[in-house]
């Protein structure tokens, strides 16, 4: 339709384009319709095709618990993420311009950290804290921060996973208004501190504070190399581990995290538009 | 009260304004020096400029009033009282930014009444001020629109109301209208002129365009290198500058070569003697100094033995202005009525005459061109 309507001058783009989306919408599209096919049975001679799987989800031990965990540990690297970098990013842009630089380089430097090697050496530190520390007033801290039910560790590894990506976000925000005199301005309007931090620059950084939030939800819920490694068994984690038992299940199970990511994602993008004005002629 | 310059005003000030005093302010940032020792004071209901060349220390000034800059040494006082360690959001002053600085996140009307609900000003009596306001600064229709739907100078206004919104006792507008077309920045002059006078609030303006401080300020105070230069009306500015730098920033200034006198009493130029008006700046007595006049002061007549000739003229409605070369290599300009300058045709020699008035005198700059 698109192509019978087109103008001559734009076919050829036009062409391209559908094209392009098409291959990319195969390439995405082919490996979810397959994981949807396996989970519900299609194409095994043995089975009947049915939403077992899916029901199962909802039954099987430990899902509720992992998942969970997972949000909360989300909720507390959120917490910890805008606790160090807003404070840092506004000092920088309000009284410190010269910091820029080396905030911009430690925030960027844990991508450059795998994972893997990330968890080993969390792994080995605590290892050798816990020879140094043993029978010290110490323990109790390294074991607190070890706790099964809620792994301060695994918040720590987290905030520094997630520091580029919130680090980049955030930065755009702020590089879309001008802080330092709205700032002024709220000052000069009788604001305090407080007022200026919760009534000016927190409202209108609010589609970066969404967005970091979301990554950082998104980030959390798929982490599965340093949890492992530290022995922990969050949303990733358990995930794998009922893969061998339940192949189905937990393909279902990851097929229905991306659904409900996605659909977060679509409620993160229309929150931020809708608050926003809307044009007038 | 302080005691302060006093300088005739013809304007009748309202009772609102409060004094603002600045005592001895210095800052410097590494090293430069943005103020070096200013001294100034704005009577109540006054509007005072704050002109100068970029760099001069203007913004410093003006934020140091905010609460957004600590001097490194001195004192603002307002009222007589100092305020000088008191946070900028309990200083009672309303600022106008020179970049657009509304809220984006609120509407223009709760933009102007932001201020009042720090205050604690309740919802309803909040609403009533806020379209006040608006109406004041004439844009009655306009508060429920958010900033980035309003033009650069719809903003400026809604900012200005923001300011006004707490009858403060000081306004600070930091070159407000620059961002703004040529004509918008007129009218929107003219406004905030009328405002002021009407509220009678104690004003000061920053700006680097001295026809914006000319047009509107009851006194318009020069700054150079971090320090007042010379603060008076701007008549008297104009014509009787205090120092060759005032005279040279504030309109156009003709340096005619002239020789001084022992004395430095008198000095010789176009072949008269004048009396010197101030001293000479870097002291030194005698020789040849650069005299300055402004080109409505020149006149000019034909004359065929005249040291002058003229090279060009451009009409400009009652003036023209006569761009004419002396022998010495040396172009001065001279504006005279257009009556009498059509009878000079290009080319002509001319003799320059000068008014029997004191003259101001500068070092002699070498700015001959080789002809
Ligand atoms: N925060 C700062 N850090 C470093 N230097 C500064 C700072 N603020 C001002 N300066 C310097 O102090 C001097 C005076 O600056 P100021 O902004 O007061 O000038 P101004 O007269 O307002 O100039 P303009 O007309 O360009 O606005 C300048 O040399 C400027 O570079
Ligand atoms: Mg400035």
């Amino acid at each position: 339709m698109a192509l019978l309507t087109a103008s001559r001058p734009h076919r050829g783009s036009r062409l391209g384009r559908t094209v392009s989306l098409s291959v990319a919408g195969v390439y995405f599209l082919v490996p979810l319709l397959c994981a949807l096919a396996f989970t519900v049975g299609i194409g095994d001679a043995r089975q009947t095709p049915s939403l077992g799987a899916y029901a199962a989800i909802f039954t099987t031990d430990g899902l509720a618990q992992s998942l969970g965990l997972s949000l909360v540990l989300a909720g507390a690297t959120i917490v910890l993420v805008f606790g160090l970098l807003l404070p840092a990013l506004l000092t920088v842009r309000l009284a410190a311009p010269r910091a820029k630089a080396v905030v911009a380089v430690v925030c960027m430097l844990p991508l450059v950290v795998p994972a893997v090697a990330l968890g080993a050496g969390i792994t080995t530190v605590l290892r050798w804290a816990t020879d140094w520390l043993y029978d010290s007033p110490g323990f109790p801290l390294l074991a607190a921060l070890q706790e099964p039910g809620f792994p301060v560790i695994l918040v720590l590894a987290y905030t520094l996973m997630a520091l580029p990506l919130a680090y980049t976000t955030l930065e755009a925000g702020l590089n879309a208004i001008d802080v330092k005199v709205l700032v002024e301005a709220a000052r000069s309007c009788r604001a305090s501190w407080f007022r200026t931090l919760f009534l000016v620059v927190l409202p209108n950084l609010r589609e970066a504070l969404l967005n970091t939030a979301f990554l950082t939800i998104a980030l959390v819920i798929g982490e599965y190399a340093v949890s492992a490694l530290l022995g922990f068994q969050p949303f990733a984690v358990w995930t794998v581990a009922i893969s061998g038992s339940h192949a189905q299940l937990s393909v279902a199970v990851s097929l229905a995290g991306l659904i409900g990511t996605w659909l977060i994602l679509l409620a993160v993008a229309k929150s931020g538009r809708s608050k926003a004005p809307k044009e007038k002629p | 009260m302080t005691a302060s310059t006093l300088a005739p005003r013809p304007v009748s000030a309202g009772t609102a304004g409060a004094t603002l005093e600045f005592r001895g302010l210095r800052r410097s940032f590494g090293a430069t020096t943005a103020l070096d020792g200013l001294d100034l004071s704005l009577e109540p209901g006054e509007l005072l400029a704050l002109l100068g060349p970029s760099g001069c220390g203007k913004t410093t000034a003006l934020r140091m009033v905010a609460g957004f800059e600590t001097p490194d040494a001195g004192h603002v006082l307002l009222d007589g009282a100092d305020v000088t360690a008191t946070p900028a959001h309990r200083r009672d002053v309303g600022m106008v930014f020179q970049s657009y600085s509304l809220f984006p996140h609120l509407s223009a009307a709760d933009n102007v009444a932001f201020g009042m609900r720090m205050r604690g000003v309740p919802a309803a009596r909040r609403r009533d001020r806020a379209q006040e306001l608006l109406e004041l600064v004439g844009l009655p229709t306009h508060g429920g629109r958010y900033p980035r739907q309003l033009s650069g100078g719809q903003q400026q206004r809604v900012a200005l109301a923001r300011a006004l919104a707490l009858e403060p006792r000081v306004l600070l507008l930091d070159e407000p209208l620059s961002a703004l077309d040529a004509k918008v920045r007129q009218s929107l002059r003219e406004e905030i002129r009328r405002l002021q006078l009407e509220l009678g609030i104690t004003t000061l303006f920053v700006t680097h365009d001295q026809e914006e401080a000319l047009s509107m300020a009851d006194r318009v105070a020069v700054m150079r290198d971090g320090r007042l230069e010379q603060c008076a009306t701007p008549e008297e500015l104009y014509n009787s500058p205090a120092t060759p730098f005032v005279a040279g920033f504030v309109g156009t200034m003709n340096r005619l070569p002239g020789t001084l006198g022992a004395d430095g009493a008198r000095v010789e130029v176009l072949g008269t003697g004048r009396p010197v008006h101030g001293s000479l700046p870097g002291g030194r007595r005698t020789g040849a100094v650069d005299v300055l006049i402004r080109p409505e002061a020149l006149s000019v007549g034909a004359d065929p033995n005249g040291t002058a000739l003229l090279v060009a003229s451009s009409f400009l409605g009652a003036t023209t202005r006569l761009t004419i070369r002396l022998d010495g290599g040396r172009t001065v300009l001279a504006d005279v009525p257009s009556a009498g300058a059509s009878t000079l045709p290009l080319g002509a020699r001319v003799r320059l005459g000068l008014p029997e008035r004191p003259v101001l005198i500068d070092q002699a700059r070498n700015e001959e061109t080789s002809a």
